[in-house]
């Protein structure tokens, strides 16, 4: 009775303990969106989403920005999601246990948890230096990088999670390699593949350190990729330290939008995560 | 309980098997080096010579030599880990999926050794469908899994396929069950339907060999049933091999019955003999239950 008494007493205490580690986290989360919220809510109006951004002291909004933002996310996304798939779909499927793969995968780790800024700074080195300027191209191929590892981590845990009792049923109806994995295992792991890429999106989205040596910034309207361009989190960094009140302000819609935009992608990762 | 199992068969088997003299052509483990020869011309049955088989280093079976009739039922027991279900993986190659797993010897089938090297895997496997413990289902709907197989290897019209798969899902017995809801995911339908369309996702590319892994395994005893009574129906155009756990399973759905242990083959013979007066004294022990 004694052991069932102590066995209580610890159960409760780690139990109160577990809940009240998750409140501490939850607290954060929740002041850090209600400090959001309301600095930034009163300032999104329908100029930010209409007008580009404004020199100091004159009426303006992140139209710019906002689209720079989503083109370089884009084809940060498109480069790299690409490519992270198929190194995921190699190493699970063919690397196995094989050198080839245990290095990859160990150089993916690394690349998985390098500081974003020596990102940036790698690319500014070999591409921005090259061409001679700073450019949308050079931000997006940043943004790949780090797209990259994320997506082969995700793609390779999904796969594995696809029971190979399915590609050996596959492989009994006589099909081939490429046909098993492209027909039958992607098809029953894409919502995780894509699961993953959302994922990636959401991490890149408010990438600032990366851009800073590549996109850079730019004041003015610019969809052309070859130029410095307008992104969000640089436009933040830049507004939120002028001693301008009008950028400050926009410095804050911008910041609540980026995080509400990280948010919903969140979610409806999760959601399609869960829906499997 | 047994032996009433094996007069459950009915004789219509003989009449089919005729020209293969399936009662009395058949060898005994004693007499292997006689099994192998007799394969020639028929296409559907399968000798096996001198056939070794490794997990990495680990040799997990030991020279086994058999001859399995075509267009009859062959099953496979023993206690877990005796290597039927290796033996069963060796005939459509599908262990080449693990690289660490290796075969050496001969297994013959249609007059070709298929573990030479120069033997087309993919070719081989749409000659010898493959059903699986746990049903596998594709993800995708009805029709497209049974049609999976087929478009692998033959350019249909869109009437034939239909035809095709509606041939197949009768052939598996589940036609009735699903003819109105083809459109749908495989995965929604309950574990023995499941098992049934991947008989006939296997029947459906016209194989000449069907091997069964334990298909009714995980299955509850109506869907078991169904599946004994399809075996009885395939069992005239096919040579079935069937893994099982279950001797009486054994006993009722099986022409012929292999006895493994530890790897290797200890006694075969057709069914009858095997349950009512097995020659091996540890054949007798795992029939009457005293191991396994």
């Amino acid at each position: 009775m004694k052991v069932y008494t102590r066995r209580r007493i610890v159960n409760t205490i780690s139990l109160s303990v577990s809940v009240l580690a998750t409140l501490f986290g939850l607290f954060w989360l929740a002041w850090l969106l209600w400090t959001l919220f309301s600095n930034g809510l009163q300032w999104i109006q329908p100029s930010v989403f209409l007008e580009a951004t404004p020199p100091p002291g004159s009426e303006g909004g992140l139209a710019n920005a906002i689209v720079g933002t989503l083109m370089l996310t884009g084809v940060g996304v498109l480069v790299g999601a690409p490519i992270g798939v198929l190194a995921g779909t190699y190493l699970s499927e063919f690397g196995g246990h094989s050198k080839l793969a245990s290095v990859a995968r160990f150089v993916n780790d690394i690349l998985l948890s390098a500081p974003s800024i020596i990102l940036g700074v790698f690319i500014y080195g070999v591409f921005v230096v090259t061409v001679g300027h700073f450019s949308g191209w050079a931000g997006a191929l940043a943004l790949a990088l780090i797209v990259i590892p994320v997506v082969v981590r995700t793609t390779e845990d999904i796969l594995h999670l696809v029971p190979s009792s399915l590609r050996e049923a596959a492989a009994a109806l006589g099909a081939p390699r490429w046909k098993v994995i492209v027909a039958v295992v992607y098809r029953s792991a894409r919502v995780g593949i894509l699961t993953g890429i959302l994922l990636a999106v959401a991490r890149i989205s408010g990438e600032t350190a990366p851009l800073l040596f590549t996109a850079l910034n730019s004041q003015f309207w610019n969809v052309d990729m070859g130029e410095p361009m307008p992104n969000l989190p640089v436009v933040i960094f830049q507004f939120a330290m002028s001693p301008y009140e009008n950028w400050q302000h926009l410095a804050w819609a911008g910041a609540l939008l980026i995080t509400l935009g990280i948010l919903v992608l969140n979610i409806v990762a999760r959601a399609l995560g869960r829906s499997r | 309980m047994a032996y009433e199992g094996t007069t459950f068969p009915p004789e219509t088997t003989s009449e089919v098997g005729a020209p293969d003299e399936p009662r009395q052509g058949r060898e005994r483990a004693g007499a292997r080096d006689a099994a192998v020869e007799q394969t020639a011309e028929d296409t559907g049955s399968i000798a096996v010579n001198n056939l070794n088989f490794y997990y990495g280093k680990f040799q997990a079976l030991h020279d086994i030599s058999m001859h399995i009739p075509a267009r009859q039922v062959t099953a496979f027991i023993g206690p877990s880990g005796c290597g039927k279900s290796t033996l069963l993986r060796t005939f459509n190659r599908i262990y080449q999926l693990y690289p660490e797993q290796t075969a050496t010897g001969e297994i013959r089938l249609g007059g070709k050794n298929v573990l030479d090297r120069k033997q087309d895997l993919n070719l081989l496997r749409a000659r010898v469908g493959m059903v699986f413990q746990k049903p596998t289902p594709f993800p995708m709907s009805i029709y497209d899994n049974i049609a999976f197989g087929v478009r692998l290897y033959e350019r249909l019209r869109r009437r034939d396929m239909d035809e095709r798969v509606e041939w197949a899902l009768r052939k598996a017995a589940l036609w009735d069950e699903v003819n109105d809801i083809l459109k749908q995911n495989g995965t929604m339908l309950s574990g023995g339907q499941q098992q049934r369309l991947c008989i006939a996702r296997a029947v459906a590319v016209r194989p000449s060999v069907l091997l069964l892994d334990e298909p009714a395994s995980a299955l509850d005893p109506i869907s078991t049933l169904k599946i004994e009574e399809l075996i009885e129906e395939l069992r005239d155009d096919y040579t079935i091999v069937i893994v099982t756990h279950n001797m009486q399973q054994a006993a009722r759905v099986s022409d012929n019955t292999a006895f493994m242990y530890l790897g290797k083959l200890i006694e075969y013979a057709d069914t009858d003999t095997i349950f009512t007066t097995p020659s091996e004294k540890r054949t007798e022990d795992y029939i009457t239950g005293r191991y396994g």
